[in-house]
């Protein structure tokens, strides 16, 4: 016999859960009072339940194990709603277990009382109310199973104070049936021989590569099934360390800021084999204009996803890795027969890439520091095992694009929902998973003010991580958008955190730097050139407590390239008002 | 308008409603009628619904509605191989000129009358979608005032059954 809380305890330990990150209250304290006495289990307690949820993420981004978090009911279970809704947008397996006041309460507007299960319903993969005891040991398990499984997203679990309470007896492994649930892993071997062909059929393919291939670990073949084939790669941004930056064959990422050669690949192409990648609308720009004359062999495990957007000519519904596990001797002996020359696409290529690399302004006008060129220091002094979170704006962007990233689980971002202040309980979950990497925060002024308080649970719990603060003093890039599409009004994006230039400091409010201190991390301020690589190699060999570093940079920095959206991929803009010249053929 | 008849069979679970009809609404498809049902088999229940599909494929339904992890079966039913009926209520007026006549087009229709007043009748029919309205229309000039209607129901014609094939794998 065992208590509904021993059993979810019970439970997450045989599952092989050992991490966890939460904040507790009413409606869960029975099982916070097993969680005490586990020695199987590091709890870490958060200071708002929404970091707990991207600690999760961060965790499971960043190892590509369970993330899970928990919180008690009402506010402590809306608190977690950002996350899973990030986690849901973007494939991560997450757990999250809440409290639910008691079966007898439910329903009569109690104390602490939301329909957390119905409030969540279209951000998870699935969610269930327990209000027995004796159920809690299969649904631990069949929501773990769920999480990880097929298309990886976030479960739910709402227990209430009473199943946590009462005893029951525990039976492991449980009894899980799923009648409804079978994800496809193993495609169908007709449509693996008709992508071959095809792909040998093809003079300008492109892979065009998602963050399914990351999810589910499938980079070791993918490489292996881009090198047979020659064929060009595009890493849209949940793919970034999907496929080495470093290679030849990778043009660099796709979409709103991606490469010009990686846009105009796609536009160009005559055959795109998105491989875990969903036509988003940053990477496609106005559907009916994208890449108007490929046809399309699409891998996904959710076979949703499958002309969901764009019609598939060669739909292929399995896992990543198992596909191409198949298409690549497909692939060859189809190209013994007729072997594949794409040689005039890379020349091709080989110009745009020439023509239009990624570039940036170093020295602003404002005499400010290029926040790009911050960026790409911190990747060159960290390297490529390092982790990098980042927030979700302009210093997003510029670390997808000025990073080099070379393995999966490098790069963890928000890319589906956009979430800032994703970054600090981010970078922490990645820490707590691998506590032997080096772990950065890239975050913006604006993101940073939304999750920072998670450098407490950082200090405390002795999670050493890195905070860049590309400190522009305003919402970045609203701020672009601002310059760009509404005369340059710039309504309500100054923050007051940096400078207005080298000669005009803002108010500073808060001072980030008297903020790491009070949090017990180290806190450096850089405002000019040569002060940057010395600033980020202290913080590297700094590791008994976190550190921010205050990067105060231009504030007119954009990022570019950029569609503006609502148009065709073909009318990409390298700089401001300056258009590649690419219909020359 | 283009409509088709999906038959889900689905695990009788709290919310299950919530979580067919909230997809159905994120995704902008519309639901022209619903009706759900216990089936033969303890634990499982069957909504028919009518869905409206305009400019949106069919399929990226039926696989939205797949990845719900309580759905365990989806089937189209084309009205050529289906039995499909609804059923309504509808209160008339009436008066000693009307009441034969109204009484005549019931008949005609095979529908019942199952409340009876002075200045008013309530006729029950069913049928398939065209013949309900079809009695509408007839009924209609004499003064229709209420109506209570179910929504479709379906079943393949022949033996094969949904929950058999399902419960067999």
């Amino acid at each position: 016999m065992l208590t509904g809380s021993g059993a979810i305890l019970a439970s997450l330990e045989r599952l092989g859960i050992t991490d966890v990150f939460g904040l507790p209250g009413g409606a869960i304290m029975p099982f916070y009072d097993e969680l005490m006495a586990s020695t199987a289990i590091r709890h870490i307690l958060v200071r708002h339940e929404q970091g707990a949820g991207h600690a999760a993420e961060g965790y499971a981004a960043a190892s590509g194990r369970l993330g899970v978090c928990i919180a008690t009911s009402g506010p402590g279970a809306t608190n977690l709603v950002t996350a899973i809704a990030d986690a849901h947008m973007d494939s991560v397996p997450l757990l999250a277990i809440t409290g639910q006041v008691f079966s007898t309460s439910m329903g009569t507007d109690a104390f602490q009382e939301v329909d957390i299960t119905g409030i969540t319903m279209p951000i998870t993969k699935h969610s269930f109310l327990v209000t027995k005891p004796e159920d809690i040991p299969g649904v631990i398990a069949a929501a773990v199973h769920i999480a990880t499984s097929g298309r990886p997203g976030p479960v739910l679990v709402d227990v209430t104070k009473d199943a946590q309470q009462k005893s029951a007896p525990f039976i492991w492994p449980p009894k899980v049936e799923l009648p409804g649930y079978r994800p496809v892993t193993k495609a169908h071997g007709k449509q693996i021989q008709a992508a071959a062909q095809l792909l040998v059929e093809s003079r300008k393919p492109v892979l065009y590569v998602g963050g399914g291939v990351i999810r589910s670990g499938a980079h070791r073949e993918l490489l292996a099934f881009a090198e047979a084939t020659g064929a060009p790669v595009v890493t849209t941004l949940m793919a970034r360390g999907a496929f080495p930056d470093s290679h030849q064959q990778n043009l660099g990422m796709p979409g709103m800021h991606g490469t010009v050669p990686a846009v105009l690949s796609l536009q160009e192409s005559d055959l795109l084999v998105a491989i875990g990648s969903r036509f988003d609308d940053r990477v496609t720009g106005k559907v009916s204009e994208f890449a108007p004359h490929a046809k399309v062999i699409h891998i996904d495990i959710d076979p949703a996803e499958i002309g969901k957007i764009r019609h598939a000519d060669v739909p292929i519904v399995g896992d990543a890795r198992e596909v191409l596990l198949d298409l690549l001797p497909a692939f060859r002996a189809a190209a013994k027969e007729h072997a594949p020359d794409y040689a005039d696409w890379w020349k091709r290529l080989e110009t745009l890439r020439s023509q239009y690399p990624l570039g940036y302004t170093d020295d602003p006008d404002d005499g400010l520091l290029a926040p790009q060129w911050v960026i790409e220091k911190i990747g060159e002094l960290s390297g490529p095992e390092a982790v990098y979170a980042a927030g979700v704006g302009q210093h997003q962007m510029w670390a997808a694009q000025f990073i080099k990233y070379e393995r999966p689980g490098a790069w963890l971002n928000s890319g589906g929902a956009g979430t800032m202040g994703y970054a600090v309980p981010a970078a922490m979950g990645a820490k707590v998973a691998q506590p032997d990497r080096l772990v950065w925060a890239i975050d913006g002024d604006g993101c940073f003010q939304m999750t920072n308080q998670e450098l407490a649970t950082c200090t405390i719990n002795d999670i050493p991580i890195k905070v860049a603060i590309i400190n522009n003093s305003s919402l970045g890039m609203v701020r672009q958008w601002q310059t760009l599409f509404y005369d340059g009004r710039h309504s309500f994006t100054d923050l007051e955190t940096g400078s207005k230039s080298a000669d005009e400091q803002t108010r500073m409010v808060p001072d980030f730097v008297k903020m790491a201190d009070a949090y017990g991390a180290l806190g450096i301020r850089v405002t000019k050139p040569e002060e940057v690589e010395p600033a980020i190699k202290l913080a590297i060999e700094t590791n008994d407590r976190p550190v921010v570093i205050d990067f105060i940079v231009s504030r007119d920095a954009m990022v570019w390239p950029m569609v503006p959206q609502g148009v065709g991929n073909s009318s990409v803009q390298y700089a401001r008002d300056h258009a590649p010249d690419w219909h020359e053929e | 308008m283009t409509y088709h008849v999906l038959s889900l069979l689905v695990e009788d679970k709290p919310g299950l409603l919530t979580r067919v009809a909230g997809l159905f609404a994120r995704r902008g498809f519309n639901i022209r009628s619903l009706a759900v049902g216990t089936t033969e088999v303890e634990g499982l229940s069957r909504i028919t619904v009518v869905v409206e599909v305009e400019g949106l494929p069919l399929e990226q339904i039926t696989k939205q509605l797949n990845k719900l992890i309580n759905v365990l079966k989806i089937v189209e039913l084309d009205p050529a191989s289906s039995v499909q009926r609804e059923h309504m209520l509808i209160k008339v007026r009436v008066d000693n000129a009307t009441r034969s006549q109204i009484l005549e087009a019931t008949n005609l229709f095979r529908a019942r009358v199952v409340d009876v007043a002075t200045d008013s009748l309530v006729i029950e029919v069913t049928g398939d979608t065209a013949k309900v309205e079809a009695l509408l229309r007839v009924l209609e000039p004499y003064g229709i005032k209420e109506i209570a209607q179910s929504g479709l129901l379906a079943i393949g014609r022949g033996s094969k059954s949904i929950s058999e094939r399902v419960l067999k794998n």
